[in-house]
């Protein structure tokens, strides 16, 4: 069986592509950390890759915005090969940098034409935090979130985190669409705020994914929970699997099966 | 048009969270009149734009459409409205705008080629009825740090300042007098050229030139002055001192004769340990920029802790940036490389709530000092994804004018890539960031004392790091290591070049082309590029053969690499700039030439009076009041801020419990993620006890940091232990003698435990001097362990896991309330010191770490500050269970086991002594007798059980409650004060 081919994307600032790496190929594909320069010369092809990884980090130092730098040069210096991955119907994820780099690329939610619609900005509490977070499930649209439990748990490490959008229509339209992933939420799922809602997000929302659901981006880190060792109450639980697994496993199942 | 100002700023209706967090800040200040401060980002661009061009730089890169408004060239005046006041912060001429870098990236990449600069600034516009006496204040406490930064005061000259150009730099060689100098010559030479070196020291120079029948060059003065700093060179630790003894018992003299002469302290104590248990998994030690030890069958790990102390007093957020950046490096610069898997911290600060009018002039107040270090640590730690996942922050009055700062990385590395070997013929290739006038003399600075005026005299000490740039640096060198491409590597850190570079061909010969090195800006002489002590660069020695592709491997990630020079035969320091020779010394000279002096140490035991007070019947408040002890408190707030899951490696975390937020004893973190092996990392200090006694301060820590590692599951096995002393002015001494009784403690504890130290670092001179007085800190020794753990499975937490489970207590108890946090509850320090008895303790962390590999222990904690009260109460609220215990079930001495004063047995002193070894053990019923059954022949008690009730209640001698408490009310105490 062919396995699916996943480019970790990464450039100055990348820091969580090692550790993406190794959950994609924890679940059997066959990944390659590719420098954003490569890309741009066209010494690598995105095209021949299934899934498009934009791990965590701070990209150029997140100066300006978070991901902002690394969106932009998406959108001018690969706009055409994005497209036609996206076409081809092929998977992209983009963990905590990488949901930043999506949404202001304007890839996610990904209504126009990379045109952005709604940002990720600087916490309530205005300094960086790393907390674990329950996140709760409300997509059936989403490839990436198959087959998880409805709460999960996963860490969240970032300063700039805060979900909002452009207006009202739009998050009326991202529910209507189902394409909001993840909402922060208590161990029995009710939506709360503050320190569940780590970052003050708009709706408590963590995640979302784009019309097709293909493409998907979230704060919380699922790389950092593929194993029960990582799990802060590891010692109390015992040998379970991460929660953060299944997300990995679901993109490289479907790779596999229409890719 | 050529210069554009863009400012930034929220709409309306989003929340402004920087804007908040300055308004508590100011709150804090104790000032109530402002209710609204918003934040406004400006970039200065210079560059030929068209309109439309400067709006697309708006439009698509610098606002975020969702949430921020743009005015370009916008009208706005500076000056202040009534009840509205505008204050603009930017950064001094020469300071590295850290944004500048990617903004000019992010233009170019929209295809606009015309811009040359950029600088930022902050404006904060604020509302309120202030004064401008608390304007000032705002300003200065809060908004700006005059070191670095200035407060804008007219728009047109601003431009002016932030993009003059340096004039160019035209050669001049530069030599100074130093054949016909007097002694008061020489020494006004030292100190106008901020060289730190003293007479005995000029004259040797002095002596060296005559013999050369020539005068020096600046640059051969500057390169001697920062290789014999104490930073670089460690003349006390590695001179000759005459050490007395004035004790009260015999029996406590480090050696049989109470007057003696040390040729070499650091190889008379810290190296002998090592050298003495030869461990065959010690690898490298004391040689590298860190110690290295064995990991598994491939790899090996290094660890390494600096301090960076006297730039963290002065810019604590760039302090202490450029002081985990350096050590980072450190690692990095360890072997053929070493990739970073986690780092340390640990911070000494004057106590946060410190009243504002006692603070001398020219002193940041200890809580900003805290908030700008560990944001320091923050953003450096956090961009370059390493976790942050041990410390500790201590609180003393006497660290108000000297904060101290470690920082520690711990690094991997093949096995076969531990060693580093120049070869004669070798490239010498800079690599990373440029060079500025930035850090110039931070290694001399460093060998000096703090005075009000080191903010005036050192500013170009301090400096900012980049963080992204060492990140990126860091890819493309292990890159490069994989595939051979150089034969060694160092870093620049203290003294710059000329250390880095002096360093590593100290055994060959160098050969510098200083014009050669890339400058952030022109200007520069050849010596100031010389010694720059610049951020984010190091220098490998490089194979000609190889130089291409290594250079191609750089190129392609955006990273500099440059040849300057090359690794000669010559055993010479030869550095030229363009062709003229501005620098020809010996090697031998320069490394071997330091004159030895005999420094004078002595230490006198203290006596402090004994308190006299009787045991409060209710002890519940005394450990309410230890909870919020600023030492023992909860560190939450500094925890959190750092990324301490990256990497995903952790497998202990900093903050444990069932709502992740209890203090772990050490961390455990697994490096290879698809294996169960594990490194343990904890640490030691304790400076309280020092007060006392040095050489039992030692003990203390050592004791500490090992039975952390017990606690966690680890054993004694493969630990290696880091020592970092910072001290007072080794010169007096008082402060010396303290310092080599403490050297002794750490030789006679870490041998007795059979544990080497691998590396170390010492830091002298933190004194602050005033008018009339200097003010020296308290003589702190800081222990790092690290172990490795063979299955991490086996790791155990400190949080309370099951109502109806037995709690033991294991180890003794003595009344060893000297230096204790409960003493210090009634201002007293007492003088019975804890002791600690290694043949015992050794009897216990073994069984204990026999207990906890057979699966016998659910919850594990130490005793540490505040006592075994604070340690139960910690289990108790972190698990969210109470807790029973009774204090006539605890092993209890009266007389310590090294000869000192009687005391009696009083429920106060079990609860509160902070006597070494000891563990509070959280054990199932049904293993009950086996667990008993390996603690056979040690002293431990089972005191108590878990509670599925709320209620943390502790039953005295006398079978009467003493502490009754709910562990919520517990908990709030311990985490209040420093929940900001």
């Amino acid at each position: 069986m062919r396995k699916a081919r996943v480019c970790v994307l990464r450039t100055a600032g990348t820091n969580c592509d090692q550790e993406t790496a190794f959950a994609f190929s924890k679940v059997d594909a066959q990944v390659e950390l590719v420098h954003i320069n490569r890309l741009i010369e066209r010494k690598k092809a995105l095209l021949d890759y299934d899934i498009l990884a934009i791990p965590g980090g701070f990209t150029y130092g997140d100066d300006v915005a978070a991901g902002k730098i690394l969106a932009n040069e998406l959108r001018f210096k690969l706009k055409e090969d994005l497209k036609r991955f996206i076409q081809r119907g092929k998977l992209i994820i983009g963990i905590c940098n990488g949901f930043q780099v999506l949404v202001k690329s304007g890839l996610l939610p990904g209504q126009d034409d990379f045109k952005q619609e709604a940002s990720l900005i600087i916490n309530d509490s205005a300094r960086f935090e790393d907390r674990w977070v329950y996140l709760k499930n409300f997509s059936n649209k989403c490839i990436w979130t198959r087959n998880l439990p409805e709460i999960i748990y996963l860490p969240v490490a970032h300063g700039e985190g805060k979900f909002v959008v452009k207006d009202k229509a739009t998050l009326i339209r991202l529910n209507k669409n189902g394409q909001i992933v993840f909402r922060y939420s208590d161990e029995k799922g009710k939506l709360k705020s503050y320190p569940y809602n780590p970052n003050g997000s708009q709706d408590n929302i963590a995640g979302i994914c784009d019309e097709t659901g293909r493409i998907f981006g979230l704060m919380p880190h699922p790389e950092r929970h593929i194993d029960f060792l990582q799990h802060p109450h590891w010692i109390k639980r015992k040998n379970k699997e991460g929660d953060g697994l299944q997300i990995f496993k679901n993109g490289i199942e479907y790779a596999r099966l229409y890719l | 048009m050529f210069l554009w100002r863009i400012e930034v700023k929220d709409k309306p209706g989003i929340f402004d969270a920087i804007g908040e967090g300055i308004k508590k800040d100011i709150l804090d200040l104790g000032i109530n009149t402002v209710w609204d401060v918003r934040f406004v980002q400006v970039y200065n661009i210079k560059g030929e734009l068209t309109e439309e061009q400067a709006k697309r730089i708006c439009e698509e890169l610098l606002v975020d459409r969702i949430t921020q408004d743009y005015y370009l060239n916008p009208n706005h005046n500076l000056k202040n409205a009534p009840n509205n006041f505008i204050i603009e912060v930017a950064y001094n001429p020469g300071v590295m705008d850290p944004v500048e870098d990617s903004v000019l990236k992010g233009i170019r990449d929209l295809g606009i080629d015309s811009v040359t600069s950029v600088k930022t600034a902050k404006k904060y516009i604020i509302k309120g009825k202030l004064s401008p006496h608390q304007l000032r204040i705002i300003s200065e406490k809060l908004l700006y740090n005059k070191l670095i930064q200035h407060i804008v005061k007219s728009r047109f000259r601003e431009s002016s300042l932030l993009f003059g150009t340096e004039p160019r730099y035209q050669f001049k060689l530069i030599t100074l007098d130093l054949l016909n100098a007097s002694d008061k010559e020489l020494m006004r030479i030292s100190k106008e050229g901020q060289l730190f070196l003293n007479l005995f020291e000029m004259r040797a120079i002095k002596d060296y030139f005559k013999r050369l029948k020539r005068n020096p060059t600046d640059c051969e003065l500057e390169t001697i002055a920062q290789t014999w700093s104490e930073h670089c060179i460690h003349k006390t630790f590695k001179g000759r001192i005459l050490y007395q003894e004035r004790l009260k018992d015999a029996k406590l003299l480090v050696k049989t004769r109470s007057s003696f002469y040390i040729n070499n302290l650091l190889k008379s104590t810290i190296m002998k340990v090592t050298q003495q248990l030869k461990k065959p998994w010690c690898v490298s030690v004391f040689k590298d920029n860190s110690g290295i030890i064995r990991f598994d069958k491939r790899y090996n790990i290094c660890f390494k802790v600096e301090t960076h102390n006297h730039p963290s007093a002065l810019e604590p957020f760039g302090g202490a940036n450029t002081g985990i950046g350096g050590v980072i490096r450190d690692p990095l610069g360890t072997g053929l490389g070493a990739k970073p898997i986690f780092n340390t911290d640990v911070f000494c600060f004057g106590p946060p709530d410190y009243p504002f009018y006692k603070l001398p002039k020219g002193i940041l107040h200890p809580k900003r000092i805290m908030k700008g270090v560990v944001s320091g640590v923050r953003d450096y730690g956090n961009k370059m994804g390493i976790p942050t996942v041990n410390g500790a922050v201590l609180f003393h009055e006497r660290f108000v004018g000297n904060p101290l700062v470690y920082c520690g990385t711990v690094g991997i590395l093949p096995k076969e890539k531990s060693f580093k070997k120049p070869k004669v013929g070798d490239l010498i290739v800079l690599v990373g960031g440029r060079t500025g006038r930035d850090g110039i003399h931070g290694a001399t600075f460093s060998s000096g004392e703090l005075t009000h005026e080191s903010e005036r005299i050192s500013s170009g000490a301090v400096q900012i790091g980049n963080p992204i740039q060492e990140k990126k640096m860091l890819d493309v060198i292990l890159a490069a290591r994989d595939i051979h491409l150089y034969n060694a590597i160092t870093d620049c850190g203290g003294g710059g070049l000329s250390s880095a570079v002096g360093e590593m061909g100290k055994d060959l010969g160098v050969k510098v082309d200083l014009e050669k090195v890339p400058l952030k800006y022109e200007g520069l002489s050849y010596t100031e590029i010389w010694i720059s002590e610049s951020q984010e660069r190091m220098i490998l020695s490089v194979p000609p053969k190889n130089i291409d592709r290594l250079i191609k491997l750089f190129k392609d990630e955006n990273v500099e690499a440059t040849v300057i020079g090359e690794f000669t035969n010559t055993k010479r320091l030869k550095l030229y700039y363009q062709g003229n020779l501005v620098c020809d010394l010996k090697m031998s000279f320069l490394h071997k030439g330091l004159p030895k002096r005999t420094k004078k140490a002595i230490f006198i035991q203290p006596k402090f009076k004994e308190p006299g007070f009787a045991c409060p019947d209710d002890l519940t408040d005394y450990l309410f009041k230890l909870l919020s002890n600023y030492n023992i408190c909860s560190k939450e707030w500094v925890i959190r801020q750092y990324d301490h899951e990256v990497q995903g490696g952790s497998v202990l975390k900093p903050l444990v419990g069932i709502n992740n937020d209890g203090p772990s004893d050490a961390a455990i973190v697994r490096p290879i993620l698809d294996s169960k092996k594990g490194v343990i990392v904890s640490c030691g200090i304790n400076f309280r006890f020092g007060f006392i006694d040095p050489y039992w301060m030692a003990g203390s820590c050592i004791d500490e940091a090992l039975r952390q590692i017990i606690a966690v599951g680890g054993s004694l096995k493969e630990v290696a232990l880091l020592d970092n002393f910072c001290w007072g002015n080794p010169d007096k001494p008082d402060r010396l003698g303290s310092l080599v009784r403490a050297a002794y403690g750490c030789y006679d504890i870490a041998k007795g435990f059979g544990v080497p130290f691998i590396s170390g670092k010492d830091s002298l001179n933190n004194e602050f001097k005033l008018k009339n007085k200097t003010i020296a800190i308290p003589g702190t020794l800081l222990i790092s362990a690290i172990a490795v753990m063979e299955d991490v499975t086996k790791a155990i937490s400190m949080y309370l896991k099951t109502p109806g489970d037995l709690i033991y207590i294991v180890g003794m108890t003595y009344p060893e309330l000297g230096g204790s946090h409960y003493y210090e509850l009634f201002g007293k320090m007492g003088n019975n010191v804890p002791k600690v008895d290694v043949n015992l303790a050794k009897k216990i962390f073994s069984a204990l770490n026999k207990a906890s590999s057979l699966g016998l222990i659910k919850a594990m904690h130490d005793c540490s500050e505040g006592g075994m009260a604070v340690t139960c109460a910690e289990m108790a609220f972190s698990g969210n269970l109470g807790m029973e215990i009774f204090l006539k079930e605890v092993p209890f001495i009266s007389k310590s086991p090294i000869p000192d004063s009687r005391s009696q047995k009083r429920d106060d002193f079990i609860l509160f002594s902070e006597s070494n070894s000891r563990f509070i053990v959280e054990v199932e019923r049904k293993k009950q007798k086996e667990f008993e059954r390996i603690l056979k022949g040690i002293p431990f008690g089972l005191i108590g059980c878990v509670s599925p009730k709320k209620d943390f209640r502790v039953y005295g001698l006398n079978g009467k409650i003493c502490i009754n408490a709910n562990i919520k009310d517990l908990k709030v105490a311990w985490q209040r004060p420093l929940r900001w």
